[in-house]
């Protein structure tokens, strides 16, 4: 299955995780904000990437199945983020 | 919001006087009773359209208007009256193109003259059978982004839950003054247009968002009230006043404000027209496309296209600025750019706004006013606005003192955004003030590649938009201001800015 990775730029403070843990697919610009390398997540990067996105500390990197289907999107990252932030809470407590 | 205040020339057609003299009295028509009411199906552009407002400027006496001047009901008609448009091109000789603005002489601004020109407000009985209509008129948003009505308005109305409809004239940009002029000229027309979106969706409440002092706010609400008063209004409409901000007026930061909140733009999903005023469906429309909308309600698709082009048919309001004088215009989409605005002593002409494009003079002569021209030399129509500058002034201090505007008017949420438009307005400010350090133009387009399109709204791309297209037009100006002179003689700013408190965030 092919995905996709998406910045929130309202959520994003610049953490600058996730380009450490995925640096073949994130860089940073000149002010600590994430650029996203245009391709999707090839499959061999997978699981790395769904590590970057549960550990953003900002919960705005978001991945979503292929591009382009609009609101389906829009609750798949919803519920993405309920579930990390369930997961964050988890392995807190 | 006044940065508009020089603008008492928005006597709209005081600039085009006895064309419009000889045709307003012309054509009359049916008098008060007559005019569209149940819009009738069959009237497309032909010229004898039966029961419709009849066209043409010959048409006068058809029935003799009654009493006083023969002007009511014409609007539509006269303007757009698809046989003149052939033979009289309108522009700037062929006479003011009226659909929204009745002639200054003649203001609808009161109920009563308002249903004598326009006729009565034509309800469909049903949602959704509007929709097909504006569909066929091929009605786009006219509040810059041009998107196709009917697909917001079928969007909202099959979304789940009862929708909102908001009339959006919170006209941010400075340089408009199209919205503000429309809803003092004609705002029966507006808000008929907002009583049948709200048919169309299904919606139950409708909301009036607009940006303008007391006096004006107190106008609307009167006339709100008063159209309740004579049931006119089968949705309750309220009065919402929007913050004199640049992004006010942004789909999902008027949701916000709507709801009580600040006027921030949202991530983009899930879209207002699914989630937006009180988690509602919600559409929005700019407050000339629902003008639009009540017009093409009362005379069908067909008399909307006898206007414009093919692609982008009918008519917009344009706010045409020049050396020392502003007014707004209506034109059909694809009339030549220099047909609404004199480009003798200018330079360039910024179309489109703050988030539009500069164009030099001599690419604007004959240059149609739509999308599809305009594109290719990166600009879009926007949300109307015209400016030309002289030739006398410094491209690249109007370009630095708007770019610093814009910058503070960023809602500061998304890094790029917040990061680069300042450093790009101060390195505009290097280049203009004649004091630019050395790498000043590979900063400023690498600033602008990483601000391109990396907000959660279009302030960014906006911005880098009108930036690069000043790099573009004004290249000369820059070489010059590289080695240290500047060719502009006077030093009088042309764009407005607003005077608002712009650098602390007053988001409320």
């Amino acid at each position: 299955m092919k995905h996709q990775l998406r910045v929130d730029p309202v959520a994003c403070s610049g953490h600058g995780l996730c380009a450490e843990l995925l640096p073949e697919l994130i860089t940073l610009d000149e002010w600590g904000y994430p650029l996203l390398a245009d391709r999707r997540v090839p499959a061999s990067l997978a699981k790395r990437a769904r590590r970057a996105v549960t550990d953003c500390p900002a919960l705005a990197l978001l991945m979503s199945e292929a591009p382009g289907t609009a609101s389906g999107n829009a609750v798949s990252e919803e519920t993405q983020r309920r579930r990390i932030l369930g997961t964050q809470a988890r392995v807190r407590s | 919001m006044k940065g508009t205040a020089m603008l008492p020339t928005v006597a709209l057609d005081a600039a085009r006087p006895q064309a419009a003299a000889s045709q307003p009295s012309g054509p009359p028509t049916p008098g008060p009773q007559a005019p569209g009411l149940p819009p009738p199906g069959p009237q497309a552009p032909g010229p004898p359209t039966p029961g419709l407002p009849t066209p043409g400027p010959q048409a006068p006496g058809l029935q003799s208007p009654g009493q006083q001047t023969p002007r009511p009901q014409a609007a539509g008609p006269q303007a757009a009256g698809p046989d003149q448009h052939g033979t009289t091109p309108p522009g700037r000789d062929g006479g003011p193109f009226r659909r929204l603005l009745p002639p200054a002489a003649y203001s609808t601004a009161g109920l009563a003259a308002h249903i004598r020109w326009f006729g009565q407000l034509p309800y469909r009985g049903r949602p959704g059978s509007l929709i097909r209509d504006v569909r066929a008129a091929g009605l786009t948003g006219r509040g810059g982004a041009a998107f196709p009505v009917w697909r917001k308005l079928e969007a909202v109305l099959g979304a789940a839950g009862r929708p909102v409809v908001v009339g959006n004239g919170a006209e941010g940009e400075p340089a408009s003054h199209k919205d503000k002029t429309l809803l003092t000229a004609a705002p029966h027309l507006v808000l008929d247009g907002l009583q049948l979106a709200a048919e169309a969706v299904r919606a139950d409440s409708a909301v009036l968002y607009v940006c303008c002092d007391r006096p004006a706010l107190q106008r609307l609400s009167a006339i709100v009230a008063e159209r309740a008063e004579h049931g006119i209004d089968r949705t309750r409409v309220r009065i919402v006043s929007a913050p004199p901000r640049f992004l006010a007026g942004q789909e999902s930061a008027l949701a916000s404000v709507v709801s009580g909140g600040a006027a921030l733009p949202r991530f983009a999903l899930p879209r207002v027209s699914e989630r937006g005023v009180d988690g509602r469906p919600t559409l929005v429309q700019n407050v000339e496309t629902l003008a639009h909308l009540a017009l093409i309600a009362r005379y069908g698709p067909g008399w909307f296209r006898s206007a414009g082009t093919p692609d982008e048919p009918g008519t917009m309001l344009c706010t045409v600025r020049q050396e020392s004088s502003a007014h707004v215009a209506e034109t059909p989409l694809g009339e030549p750019v220099d047909s609404l605005i004199s480009l003798a002593g200018t330079q360039a002409v910024l179309v489109g706004g703050y988030h539009g494009a500069w164009i030099p003079s001599a690419q604007a002569t004959g240059l149609p006013l739509s999308n599809a021209a305009l594109r290719p030399l990166g600009g879009s129509v926007g949300a109307g606005v015209l400016a030309a500058l002289p030739a006398d002034r410094c491209g690249l201090v109007e370009t630095a003192r708007v770019a610093r505007y814009l910058a503070l008017e960023s809602a500061g949420q998304c890094g790029p955004c917040r990061n680069g438009l300042p450093r790009i307005a101060t390195a505009l400010a290097q280049v203009a003030d004649l004091r630019p350090r050395s790498a000043v133009l590979d900063d400023l387009s690498r600033w602008a590649g990483l601000a391109d399109g990396r907000g959660a709204c279009g302030h960014p791309d906006g911005t880098v938009r009108f930036v690069r297209s000043a790099l573009r037009t004004f290249a000369g100006e820059i070489r010059r201001h590289l080695g240290g002179t500047c060719s502009a003689s006077c030093d009088r700013h042309f764009l407005p800015i607003a005077d608002g408190p712009t650098d602390d965030a007053d988001w409320s």
